[in-house]
């Protein structure tokens, strides 16, 4: 991993402590978006994703840019860096792994459901 | 705004949170919609667990898995599409409370490997799965790879440049 620093590193880790950050990253890193869009995206008032994107915004994940009366989002300057990257390479396995896993419990509590009920015959 | 979100639930996707909880310690959670003794099950029995350890959309392939689940009982876990090439996984089970605690060794790494305590808490019928590992380092939980995903990538990269060689 390469050098970092202690500060940066920090605020990088606490800004994606959050699911709802993380979301917004993985968003914006599809395409740019207003605060207002994220916040109809997330189900948030604008208040709530303003202090969000503020917290990305520190982390120097996230740059905006106010145009009139609209401020646009996107990633960058750090972009994902390597603390948010391998966060992310860690998460995508587990979800992956975890989604292929509610398939083997759900068909399991099927097939349960499906003994109890032949014993009871 | 609210109201009507209520009024209309859509299933609700269970979320995995990862989380570099110390310089040392990795926590991944997940709730299932099953109870304990399934979930438990889930990744105690091989034949089970080989249906979801090595997801396909990572590009994973899981050649074998055996597991002696038993406090001192080993696993080996053998990834990878070529079996001159095989990627290797291994190390002992030195907790295991059914339904409730497991945890193992890594010791395919040497001394770098962590250890991986999983806990299967169970409430109303689901239950709340929490892993646990915990590295010897601060450096080796840094160069702590996704294992296999990254050993695919990995060879999805050379399987890259190969095509690309012999297009032209």
């Amino acid at each position: 991993m390469v050098q970092y620093s202690q500060a940066r590193l920090d605020a990088s880790f606490a800004a994606l402590s959050d699911v709802t950050r993380r979301g917004v990253l993985e968003q914006l890193g599809r395409e740019e978006a207003s605060i207002t869009d994220l916040a109809g995206r997330f189900g948030m008032t604008l208040t709530g994703m303003k202090k969000h994107v503020g917290v990305l915004e520190q982390a120097g994940l996230v740059t905006t840019e106010k145009v009139g009366r609209v401020r646009t989002c996107r990633i960058g300057p750090h972009r994902l860096d390597e603390a948010a990257a391998w966060i992310e390479r860690h998460h995508q396995l587990w979800d992956a792994r975890f989604e292929e896993l509610d398939k083997v419990v759900k068909e399991m509590k099927r097939k349960e459901k499906a003994d109890g009920r032949s014993k009871r015959k | 705004m609210d109201a009507v979100r209520e009024s209309k639930p859509t299933p609700v996707k269970n979320r995995t949170t990862v989380q570099r909880k110390s310089e040392r310690e990795l926590v991944v959670t997940r709730t299932f919609d099953a109870p304990a003794r399934i979930v438990f099950e889930a990744w105690t029995r091989p034949e089970l667990f080989k249906q979801w350890w090595a997801p396909r959309s990572m590009g994973m392939f899981l050649r074998s898995c055996e597991m002696d689940v038993r406090v001192g009982g080993r696993y080996r876990l053998v990834f990878g599409h070529d079996a001159s090439n095989p990627d290797e996984f291994f190390g002992r089970y030195i907790e295991v409370t059914p339904h409730s605690r497991l945890a193992w060794t890594n010791d395919e790494g040497g001394d770098a490997g962590p250890v991986t305590t999983l806990t299967f808490e169970e409430k109303a019928g689901k239950t709340l799965l929490v892993l646990h590992e915990l590295y010897p380092s601060k450096e080796a939980l840094d160069a702590a790879g996704t294992g296999a995903a990254d050993v695919m990538s990995e060879t999805f990269e050379q399987l890259d440049e190969l095509l690309a060689v012999t297009a032209n």
